[in-house]
């Protein structure tokens, strides 16, 4: 539909017209915010807390491993120089004490969710799916945060530990 | 002159540039939720007429759901 419009614009004599094509979708999906009486304030964007433990491929697992096990996440999101997901290192593969890289222990492709998911149902669906965690990306594949599926009982500043 | 596709990082520096954002879906839509100071010109009603309210100045940016 916006192409037709910015042709018709184009026709009516304008000169600089651009067509963002993602359009609206494309916009929220970057966790960026919409005006109007439908947005939505509780976002799993919103919600996402960044301090989940980041590591790039090439780091040492060993060391990778001691400073998530020092802190209260029991995951870390392997991530590239530009913060975009690449794997994840759960509970099992940090648990571990073997020779392995973090390439070799880490999950690809870890499922995401989107920053404008309203909060209300993404929780509903981990409770249902029996998750913990869901990890929250931009529609590029940067990592947003991680939103607790305990967030829907109590306050993420309560919890002392975090899956 | 012919429209450009554009994706979301120069959107973002053509709003900052003071760029005009249109949305061209029906007004139900748009009070549903629209980018940040952008106006509503429905593709059904956008004509000379209307589209006088835009500034031949200023770069014009529109868009719609998305890539539809």
């Amino acid at each position: 539909m916006s192409p037709r419009a910015a042709w018709r614009l184009a026709s009516l004599g304008f000169e600089h017209v651009f067509d963002y094509l993602a359009g609206k979708a494309g916009w929220s999906a970057a966790g960026l915010p919409l005006e109007g009486t439908a947005a939505v304030d509780a976002t799993a964007g919103r919600a996402a807390d960044a301090s989940v433990p980041t590591c790039l491929l090439t780091d040492a697992l060993q060391g990778v491993r001691a400073r998530v096990r020092a802190s209260e996440w029991r995951q870390c999101i392997v991530v590239n120089e530009e913060r975009i997901v690449l794997g994840r290192l759960g509970r099992r593969a940090l648990e571990r004490d073997d020779e392995q890289t973090v390439e070799e222990a880490m999950t690809e492709g870890p499922s995401t969710v989107r920053p404008d998911e309203p909060l209300a149902k993404l929780l509903a669906r981990l409770e249902r799916q029996e998750l913990e965690t869901a990890l929250v990306t931009t529609s590029d594949g940067r990592l947003v945060g991680v939103v607790l599926r305990a967030q829907g009982t109590i306050l993420p500043s309560t919890s002392s530990e975090r899956p | 002159m012919r429209p450009l596709p554009i994706e979301r990082a120069r959107l973002q520096e053509l709003i900052a540039a003071g760029a005009q954002l249109v949305e061209v879906l029906p007004p139900e839509e748009y009070d549903e939720g629209h980018l940040p100071g952008a106006i509503n010109i429905p593709l059904k009603e956008l004509n000379r007429e209307t589209a006088m309210r835009l500034d031949r100045s200023k770069p014009i940016v529109v868009y719609c759901y998305d890539y539809q």
